[in-house]
């Protein structure tokens, strides 16, 4: 198998090196990609859409569709790994752990009934071999605020540098995996439920949706935000800028809710009982 | 894209993919697969795709690494091959 | 006589032009042939995996430096604020890189992750029921059966 894939794997690389002669040489302003379609983006976005960032405007306006069913496929990769591991067993664990966070004593408490009030010394842990990590908690706790403002400023401002839904989507994402490895998967899910998580990842997509709709409902194309200029009570023009912001403020959600289903699925086996 | 930045680059690009998929221990695969992907955005930064980078930076270093420690956490570390 | 070198040298240029403007190319064409080996050729299920995103960023990379152009700046408008931009001077396509590619590749990135987010769970799950990650081990428990 090994040899006849290294056979399968040359004979393709040296046809398609083969066919790299008859390309045009890298970098080549004169080559067919650069001088169809693409000049009237970079030369009439501004006029038309107000978006300086030609790779937004062309992302949430002119290839509007192709960006919501993306958003789509996204979200029913979410549904996918969830159906595929998620086990709906809601049975109580029959012990608890509490480690006391000065001496690193643990406390096995296995009558549910008895928990003592006071535990303020204590915190709850999931496993045994859990390491306390004062440091990384810590740095975690100060970064994630920073983490997240930096996610919503790219989804903000994604007009004007480089960012989008997508990125800002993604971090703001990785913040809550972050929170998750560094604390345990039960801190993350209090500060946001799989439930919440879930209707967040539609809301995503029903932001982007119905945006198109409503862009129907007032008299235009689906997906043409110069309709929503009524609505705003702004110009044609930078009623389709608000329009791209609107979009990527659905596709950020439904990233950043796809993203926290799908890792929670996978490090937890689906149980969500205890994360990485 | 200047030569002095490119062939390092892509020489690194190249070393990181091979040793993903030959080493033989699947944590480590996914480290350098991490690592392989943060060459990518620079590559890509160098191209002047901006946003492609900044997608790959937060996509592919950041996010399918932890994927991929999630699930060799949840499996096992040992390969074969 | 005197010619000679000139006759062994035009040809060498020739094939250095030519190198210089398609090494991208095939280095790019040997990242996705890594990826390939790797899905065909490798035992484990997380191996194959991360042939397949090597596959598809090598892919992603070869869209990507189709839009590359000399001598071009980011596709991004400048002295844009303000006025929005009207009035001001006109934006010629041959000072900006071509951001169709980038628009494609970017969307293709994050359902990249999408996807490896399902193909690892398949994984888990292929885990969960032989309890093994090795394809010649598994299909061995299956023909036991």
């Amino acid at each position: 198998m090994k040899i006849l894939g290294l056979i399968i794997a040359v004979l393709t690389g040296t046809l398609l090196i083969y066919t790299t002669s008859d390309f045009p040489s890298w970098g080549d302003p004169s080559s067919p990609a650069s001088t169809h379609l693409s000049p009237h983006y970079i030369e009439k976005t501004l006029e038309e859409t107000s978006v300086p960032n030609i790779v937004t405007a062309v992302l949430a306006d002119y290839r509007g569709y192709d960006t919501m069913f993306e958003t789509t496929v996204i979200f029913g990769a979410g549904v996918a790994c969830f159906f595929l591991l998620r086990v709906p067993r809601r049975k109580e664990p029959v012990e608890r752990l509490y480690r006391h966070t000065l001496t690193g004593m643990t406390l096995r408490i296995k009558d549910l009934d008895e928990v003592p009030e006071n535990l303020d010394e204590f915190e709850r842990i999931d496993t045994l071999w859990a390491p306390y990590d004062l440091i990384i908690k810590t740095v975690c706790r100060l970064l994630i605020p920073f983490i997240q403002l930096f996610a919503l400023y790219v989804i903000a401002h994604g007009h004007h540098s480089p960012g989008g839904g997508f990125q800002g989507g993604v971090i703001l994402g990785a913040s809550f995996i972050l929170l998750a490895v560094s604390y345990d998967l039960r801190t993350a899910k209090e500060r946001l439920r799989e439930k919440l998580g879930g209707i967040l990842c539609a809301v995503g997509v029903l932001i982007y949706a119905g945006t198109g709709a409503l862009c129907l409902l007032l008299g235009l194309n689906f997906l043409d935000y110069s309709a929503l200029a009524s609505i705003l009570h702004v110009d044609p023009i930078t009623a389709r800028s608000h329009g791209i912001l609107i979009v990527e403020i659905g596709v950020g959600l439904a990233v950043m809710a796809t993203m926290i289903w799908i890792y929670d699925n996978i490090s937890s086996e689906g149980k969500y009982e205890e994360g990485l | 894209m200047t030569w002095q930045l490119d062939i390092p680059i892509l020489t690194l690009v190249v070393v990181c993919a091979i040793g993903a998929i030959t080493v033989k221990d699947l944590l480590g695969s996914a480290i350098l697969f991490g690592a392989y992907s943060f060459m990518m955005c620079l590559l890509w930064a160098i191209m002047g795709a901006v946003d492609v980078a900044f997608t790959e930076a937060s996509v592919g270093a950041g996010v399918s690494t932890v994927f991929f420690v999630a699930a060799v956490f949840r499996t096992t570390r040992r390969t074969k091959d | 006589m005197r010619y000679a070198p000139c006759v062994l040298i035009l040809p060498m240029s020739d094939l250095i032009t030519h190198i210089v403007a398609n090494y991208n190319y095939w280095i790019y064409i040997t990242l996705m042939m890594i990826g390939l080996y790797a899905i065909i050729a490798k035992n484990n299920l997380v191996k194959k995996i991360v042939g397949m995103n090597i596959f598809q960023t090598a892919i992603i990379l070869f869209y990507i430096s189709i839009g590359a152009k000399k001598g071009a700046t980011i596709p991004i408008i400048e002295h844009a604020h303000g006025d929005h931009g009207a009035g001001s001077s006109a934006v010629h396509a041959i000072e900006y890189i071509n951001p169709l590619p980038h628009v494609l590749m970017l969307t293709a990135i994050v359902v990249a992750v999408a996807t490896l987010g399902v193909a690892l769970a398949l994984a888990l799950k292929v885990y969960q029921q032989y309890n093994s990650l090795e394809e010649d081990e598994i299909l061995d428990q299956i023909r036991e059966k």
